[in-house]
């Protein structure tokens, strides 16, 4: 019989007993485990619901994007990298560490995923298998046994535990109690499923304006809950605690309203990998950000001011131990023969290419073993020279 | 207005696992056999199923509130004691505080924080447990619609224990029998006499009676108590416009003095009387009972002791505004506010034909179309929602405290409805708007949460759908989970949808 799915994460004895870590309620975490033997840091944050990799990184010189794009992108206040790429204006502070060597991004990258589900996708990125569901565990959780114990200990910032950190070594899970509200997305798109039914629609809209006017919904902008989150898992990833850390973000199926929605969102990361950075510290130094997503969006805008499940995305690395500074891609071009099924940005770099160099790197590991280790079914030959040497 | 409903039509499979069962499970087979699977329930049915196997018994539960009121008595008696003034209780009975714990001193601030909130979270978990893992899961809906026509509110303080074990020791073991026997074991429940005020009620005439009121300096007239007399009439048996009247709950609450509960008060007085037996039995305290025959709706009882509101009680129940009071309730629980008039003529002839044998009713309910009308015809109330949506995410056990508190936030405290009355089971009581919006959060609390443990793919939303509502999902609701940006999402949209939201 499976393991009861609601059980383990609500009671949170069985995390304390298992006592390989554990983490306790409240401002303080106090981690039950010896100092780590190696300060190496990694955070994985997904952006689950595909994120929009052509407005993250707009790429303003190639002739193709003012036709495809024009005024829906977001262009006004953002950051040139280069003179190729533009950065979202949303995204300061990660300009900055741009700016000082310590970011970098991958464009036109993807899993080996060549559908459109945002599930089997997130599947796939988390897996690490050539289809959905082809594995049973996580490739974070597989590169947990390759570390030291002391370095292999692993926290996902949730109720439970993301896919890609699920499997036989033991990872604890933590998230703060009284848990956020629903996500503005999600009640936008409950309130879409009711828009037929009379009744509940009557229900939803009262409520919706009640809340509205008590201010609920309003004041929460996607950079203070991301300030938030960066702050705790600088704190999770404390000189005593946890060395490996998974982060999930939502709100990145932008169908409509895009220009928005993905200021807020993107400006929750951005404001969360500076407050990581701050709160870390000197162990800023010794730390990689990972930032994926499942697959892109559609090159052109839709009717409704969004864009649809497309394939080729942007990958961020950062951190103090990223070769920063750079904009890493096999430029595949915007033009409509360029495109994947032409409709999609076409990627030309493999994200578990990705994964892997950066990750061997990170860690001191031998790349052709973390190839085979975390993407048994189709090991990638490694992306190099990621990091600082 | 005319409700505009979305969502489609339910198809017979999802109408008896959801509208007469609690939710389908995604480890269990759908029932190819509908009605067939429905009444094959009364046999697996099992009273006391193993869920409950941990749970405090009577007398432990019943014991430590004699032992909480003998500490009480013991402080009041000392002469030095500063505390805040308490009510006399001459009668050596219990002093039914209310479970309020503004200004109650601290023993009882930790009696209802610690031993008895344990007893009822013990309880809780066990009821919750049940629905989740139950064989039978239409006699278990059951249970939890006679728990509430039979309602106790734990807001009183000797109930919040032993409350959840009324539905254990007095309704389960009658599911599948009379009327007439489960309305005995529920009045003769130490949760209902004491919830009642029954326990304290003295004959004036009675020995006891005519002692207290001949004392010195009594302070009071000794009482009868019309509580329990009252609300087995408009309640539990002949309903509001039931035929009955003043005098008859007068005579009726005379005929009850004598019922109470043993081992609770152990004043010297309580002693005297004869309840000093096992702590939360049922006692009948003769010194307590008025003697007398007595008129009670049109009959005369002239039989000496416990026998004569035995013989009430059992009249009572075979009074046919009880079958139509019963019909009405167990109509509305499945077709609807305003039940079908067919439908609840069909319910009360066969009660009365069948001496209010109810696996008979059961099967009328079975049998009728009107309960498988294949629009929906309930908005679940938060009790079913939140058992649906952890059977459907495949959960077999929520530790009581995490229960306890989704029930509440959700607006619907278990076995608090704060009446007598129970709650009123009408789709307007559970369908407001921050109760929607409540609900929608706790889907997304619950579909965060689920996933550990279980095959990603058992928890694919899309395929889920199709399994706990099968063909019964209308493409909105289909096309909303699909789009879901993650699996969570979708999951969250899918216990929100409306098709999962009514039954």
């Amino acid at each position: 019989m499976p393991a009861d799915p609601l059980l383990p994460v609500l009671d949170r004895r069985r995390l304390l007993a298992g006592g390989a870590m554990a983490l306790l309620a409240g401002a303080c975490p106090q981690l039950a485990f010896a100092r780590a033997a190696t300060d190496r840091r990694f955070v994985f944050v997904i952006q689950r619901g595909a994120a929009d990799g052509l407005a993250t990184l707009a790429p303003t010189g190639d002739p193709a994007f003012a036709a495809l794009r024009g005024a829906f992108a977001d262009l006004d206040g953002g950051t040139p990298l280069g003179d190729f790429f533009t950065l979202h204006p949303a995204l300061k502070q990660t300009a900055q560490l741009y700016a000082g060597g310590e970011a970098l991004f991958v464009h036109a990258t993807a899993s080996p995923y060549r559908e459109r589900s945002h599930f089997d996708g997130q599947n796939v990125l988390e897996t690490g298998g050539r289809a959905a569901y082809a594995l049973r565990d996580g490739w974070l959780n597989r590169l947990l046994g390759l570390l030291p114990p002391a370095q292999g200990k692993a926290i996902a910032l949730s109720a439970t535990v993301p896919m890609v950190l699920r499997g036989p070594r033991e990872v604890s899970s933590y998230a703060p109690s009284g848990l956020p509200d629903a996500s503005a997305d999600l009640m936008a798109r409950v309130g879409a499923m009711y828009a037929a039914d009379s009744r509940l629609h009557a229900l939803w809209t009262e409520a919706m304006a009640t809340r509205d006017m008590a201010g609920d919904a309003a004041g929460r902008g996607g950079a203070q809950r991301g300030a938030q989150v960066g702050a705790l898992v600088a704190r999770m990833l404390a000189e005593d605690g946890a060395r490996i850390a998974v982060v999930e973000t939502q709100g990145w199926d932008t169908h409509a309203g895009q220009k928005g929605r993905l200021a807020s969102t993107l400006g929750g990361v951005d404001a969360q990998l500076a407050a990581l950075k701050a709160g870390l510290g000197p162990a800023w130094a010794d730390t990689l950000v990972l930032v994926a997503t499942e697959f892109g969006r559609t090159a052109a805008p839709n009717g409704t001011g969004g864009t649809d499940h497309g394939t080729g995305a942007v990958a961020w690395l950062a951190g103090g131990a990223v070769q920063g500074g750079r904009v890493v891609a096999d430029w595949p071009g915007l033009r409509p023969a360029d495109l994947f099924e032409g409709r999609d940005l076409r990627p030309t770099t493999g994200l578990d290419a990705v994964v892997t160099g950066a990750l061997a790197a990170h860690f001191g590991l031998d790349p052709a073993h973390v190839a085979r280790t975390l993407f048994p079914d189709g090991p990638p030959k490694p992306l190099e020279g990621l990091l600082r040497a | 207005m005319p409700i505009l409903i979305s969502q489609a039509p339910m198809s017979q499979a999802a109408i008896a696992l959801n509208r007469f069962g609690l939710g389908a499970r995604p480890d269990e087979p759908l029932p190819d056999d509908p009605r067939g699977w429905l009444e094959s329930q009364f046999a697996h049915f099992e009273a006391r199923p193993a869920a409950f196997a941990a749970t405090p018994s009577r007398r432990d539960v019943a014991q430590q509130l004699a032992d909480y009121y003998e500490a009480t008595r013991a402080r009041r008696a000392r002469p030095a004691a500063a505390v805040a003034p308490a009510p006399p209780t001459p009668d050596g009975l219990p002093a039914m505080a209310a479970a309020n714990l503004a200004g109650s001193p601290d023993e009882t601030r930790k009696f209802i924080q610690g031993e008895a909130r344990a007893a009822y979270l013990s309880l809780v978990e066990a009821r919750v447990a049940s629905a989740l893992t139950t064989p039978a899961p239409f006699a278990e809906r059951l249970v939890h619609f006679w728990a509430n026509h039979f309602a106790i509110s734990i807001d009183k303080l000797p109930v919040i224990g032993l409350g959840g074990l009324l539905e254990v020791e007095a309704i389960r073991p009658h599911l599948t029998g009379r009327f007439a026997d489960m309305l005995l074991a529920v009045e003769q429940h130490p949760a209902m006499l004491l919830y009642l005020d029954q326990a304290q009620s003295i004959g004036p005439n009675s020995p006891t009676g005519t002692f207290l009121a001949n004392r010195p300096n009594a302070r009071r007239r000794p009482g009868l108590n019309e509580n329990l007399a009252r609300e087995i009439l408009e309640l539990h048996t002949l309903g509001v416009h039931g035929g009955y009247s003043q005098a008859d709950v007068t005579e009726f609450a005379r005929a009850l003095t004598g019922w109470t509960v043993a081992g609770i008060s152990q004043a010297p007085a309580a002693r005297r009387i004869g309840l000093d037996g096992p702590a939360g039995d049922f006692a009948f305290a003769e010194p307590l009972h008025e003697p007398g025959t007595r008129s009670i709706v049109g009959r005369r009882y002239g039989q000496p002791g416990e026998g004569q509101a035995r013989a009430v009680l059992a009249d009572l129940a075979a009074h046919p505004a009880t079958a139509t009071h019963l019909a009405t309730k167990l109509a509305r629980h499945f077709a609807g506010d305003d039940p079908p008039r067919a439908l609840v003529d069909r319910l009360s002839a066969a009660y009365l034909r069948s001496q209010g044998d109810l696996p008979t009713m059961y099967r009328v309910l079975i049998a009728s179309p009107e309960t498988w009308n294949p629009a929906p015809l309930r908005f679940k109330s938060p009790w079913d929602w939140s058992i649906s949506a952890a059977r459907a995410v495949g959960s077999r056990q929520i530790p009581g405290r995490m229960a306890a508190g989704l029930l509440t936030q959700l607006g619907q405290e278990v076995w608090k409805p704060g009446s007598p009355a129970g709650w009123d089971d009408l789709d307007a009581t559970w369908a407001g708007p921050d109760a929607l919006v409540r609900r929608v959060e706790a889907a997304d609390r619950i579909a965060a949460r689920a996933g550990t443990g279980l095959d990603a793919r058992q928890l694919d939303p899309r395929a889920l759908a199709d399994r706990v509502l099968p063909g019964s999902i209308s493409p909105a609701t289909q096309a909303a989970v699909a789009r879901a940006e993650s699996p969570a999402q979708g999951l969250a949209l899918l216990l929100a949808s409306p098709e999962f939201l009514r039954r």
